[in-house]
């Protein structure tokens, strides 16, 4: 059969008269735009209920207007003070005590201080106090000299920075913060001392530990995958059950029954004891710790691990390793050299996936975690809901977030995000 | 066939036949380690008295040290029978509007003309992939300014942006193997594109919608993260956020006897996963590919 030239198809109508070329277009959109109709509602739906509030949410680690509304003012006065290593010229000290009188009437002077404290802890109570004796003052010769006398504070290089970095609506503090840097008194950024930081060896942690599950996953996923896919299907099916069931079961279900296996007075210390092997004073504590968490961890991601290598391995076919066999390989050679290269697709996509999801593990570790097995998503929470500082919440949930996006889009490119596995 | 893989050959040699045995050993090691944390909640949860370990009279079969008291105290309990109420209402409506969502998604994801698939899919999907913490700390937020926190109507919209993915992968999947032929020869013989799709699509694709289903179902059920943040009032606990205060504040049996619950779910849910599985396979074998 002959194919029509461009030349042809351009000369070629529908019964209409309209150009084959144009008419065939048309169709096509109307099939892209119908096509896009269907996922459109879903769409909309993530949109507002997802996408749209976690953005918003993100958005906090870099805005906060806190000190603009509550200090406009003073905002407004910062830019006067240009010689950064004096203090602030008496206008901005002026414009400060008019703010600080307001935030007292309008009982605001709370969350000025707090927000203040979060940058550097001491000063809620310099503003507090300030703002208590504030009231009955009616204007000094020199606020300056009025504000030092109150609360030397006032006279420290350090506190008039804080609060001019804060007067910025958009700014990095939060971001800096979350990967324990400062500005210090010439206003470099610097890293805090030492022993003062908390998020980057939180940040390390979690990175270790949730290579440590990913490890111990493929460590034991690996043997039963390969046991699985080699098996009889009849057998193999009904092993399966046993990576099955835990996948169905309960998140919090498994968590207690960890807490019940691996807590002091549990089922394990018991045989142990039982067995001789501890004493009845010398059980072992496995669990509120990392220990107990990364054991947990691994037999709940253990089915994310299992299930791709299994699709994989399924795939193989078996006369590879019989061919490799049959030229003379040892069969551990066979199996290394020509089997194993084979999964590793499978080992990919199950490692990003239970990587990934124990990144941002948070039930687990919350419950079982104790002191030293609480992960960043812990600390994420614990600023949502005790200390109340969403800014370095959202900044902190800001980096866990852009990790698992870029593992994700990883992902994405090495397996093929259709190819997700759900057993 | 495949079997020679695992099974010994006559001719292996004592280095082989040792290798084999350890091997099953670990394997089943790891199946104890899968399996054991689940089964052992069971006989524990009727435990007689408040213990999270077998007593003596227990390992002595005993029948003095076993009672269904904690199956007692979770059915008579007000605060636990409310939490399964709204976990039935929350997960029953997530899936319902997750599945009717995630279905639509994947038939329009399917189609070859649909435009950037790879794109939108991966956003469609961001819902599992996203730590859960982040997704409870936006919904909080937006939730406190548009005034859903403390509302099961809250929860249910939650739970359904988290069930979504997976009715779409499962739907998808389905999709995969859909002949479009069949669309083409029923649009041929005069049925109109609702009668296609009632008749011709919906049962070949149904394995995938009911399985999505049910992992929607489990999602939203099991689902707990979200509402600890957005579920303020004990009114609008559901049962896994009675279980995390049972294990943070007053640990008591009666969380195992709940847990013995769930897993006696868990196990049904995955029977019928299971036969779905296999029929769509079954059908899928039946079409002309």
């Amino acid at each position: 059969m002959a194919q029509a030239t461009v030349d042809e198809l351009q000369g070629l109508t529908t019964a209409d008269g309209t150009p084959l070329r144009q008419a065939l277009h048309r169709a096509e959109r109307r099939a892209k735009v119908r096509a896009f109709l269907l996922v459109a509602p879903l769409l909309v739906f993530l949109t507002v209920t997802f996408i749209y509030p976690i953005a918003q949410m993100l958005f906090r680690s870099v805005h906060d207007a806190t000190i603009v509304e509550l200090l406009p003012r003073t905002a407004e006065a910062f830019p006067a003070w240009e010689d950064r290593t004096q203090l602030p010229p008496e206008s901005v000290f002026a414009a400060f005590a008019a703010d600080l009188k307001e935030t007292r009437e309008n009982r605001t002077i709370g969350q000025v201080a707090t927000r203040v404290n979060f940058e550097e802890g001491g000063l809620r109570s310099t503003f507090t106090r300030t703002a208590r004796h504030i009231d009955d003052v009616e204007d000094p010769p020199s606020w300056r000299d009025w504000l030092i006398e109150d609360n030397a504070d006032w006279g420290k290089l350090d506190t008039w920075a804080v609060l001019e970095r804060l007067s910025h609506p958009i700014n990095a503090l939060q971001y800096l913060a979350a990967v324990d840097l400062e500005y210090n008194t010439q206003g470099e950024v610097v890293a805090v001392p030492p022993e003062r930081q908390i998020y980057v060896p939180i940040f390390v942690r979690t990175l270790w530990m949730s290579l440590l599950v990913t490890g111990m996953t493929l460590l034991l996923g690996y043997p039963i995958a390969y046991f699985l896919a080699t098996l009889p299907l009849r057998t193999s099916n009904l092993l399966m059950i046993m990576v099955l069931l835990p996948f169905w079961t309960s998140l919090l279900v498994r968590t207690t029954s960890w807490i019940v296996i691996l807590g002091t007075e549990g089922v394990l210390n018991d045989i142990l004891v039982w067995a001789g092997i501890l004493s009845d004073e010398g059980r072992i504590q496995l669990i509120y710790n990392q220990t107990g968490t990364v054991i947990a961890m691994t037999q709940i991601l253990l089915p994310f691990m299992v299930l791709p290598l299994y699709s994989v391995m399924k795939t193989i076919s078996p006369s590879y390793m019989r061919a490799a066999m049959s030229l003379g390989a040892p069969r551990f050679l066979a199996f290394w050299r020509v089997y194993a290269p084979n999964t590793l697709p499978g080992v990919g996509a199950g490692a990003l996936l239970v990587f990934i999801l124990s990144i941002g593990y948070y039930i687990t570790p919350a419950l079982v975690g104790g002191r030293t097995g609480q992960m960043i998503s812990n600390f994420i929470a614990f600023h949502m809901q005790s200390s109340l500082n969403w800014g370095l919440a959202a900044a902190l949930g800001g980096i866990l977030l852009a990790g698992v996006l870029i593992l994700y889009a990883l992902y994405n490119r090495l397996v093929g995000v259709e190819k997700l596995s759900l057993g | 066939m495949s079997q020679s893989l695992t099974s010994l050959p006559p001719y292996a040699g004592p280095v082989e036949k040792a290798w084999y045995v350890i091997f099953r050993v670990i394997c089943a090691f790891v199946f104890l380690f899968l399996i054991a944390p689940i089964l052992i909640i069971i006989p524990l949860s009727f435990n007689a008295v408040p213990y999270f370990t077998f007593t003596s009279e227990m390992l002595a079969f005993d029948p003095a040290g076993y009672s269904t008291r904690w199956y007692e105290m979770f059915l008579t309990d007000d605060r636990w029978m409310n939490s399964v109420k709204n976990s039935i209402i929350v997960a029953f409506f997530a899936t319902l509007l997750a599945t009717f969502l995630g279905t639509l998604a994947a038939l329009g994801l399917s189609r070859s003309h649909m435009p950037a698939r790879t794109f939108f899919m991966s956003v469609l999907i961001s819902p599992m992939i996203v730590p859960l913490i982040i997704t409870a700390a936006g919904i909080y937020f937006f939730y406190a300014t548009v005034g859903l926190t403390d509302s099961l109507l809250g929860i249910i919209l939650a739970h359904t942006a988290l069930g979504t993915p997976f009715v779409v992968i499962t739907v998808t999947a389905t999709l995969i193997g859909f002949d479009q032929s069949l669309t083409r020869a029923s649009a041929m013989l005069g049925a109109s594109p609702s009668t296609t799709f009632f008749k011709v699509i919906m049962p070949l694709i149904l394995p995938g919608v009911i399985s999505g289903a049910l992992f929607a179902f489990v999602t939203s059920f099991d689902e707990v993260v979200v509402v600890l943040f957005i579920a303020l009032n004990p009114e609008e606990y559901t049962i896994p956020r009675q279980m995390w205060s049972g294990i943070r504040e007053q640990i008591s049996p009666a969380i195992l006897a709940v847990a013995t619950c769930l897993i006696g779910l868990s196990i049904a849910l995955m029977t019928v996963i299971e036969l779905l599985r296999r029929r769509s396979e079954r059908l899928r074998g039946m079409t002309p590919q």
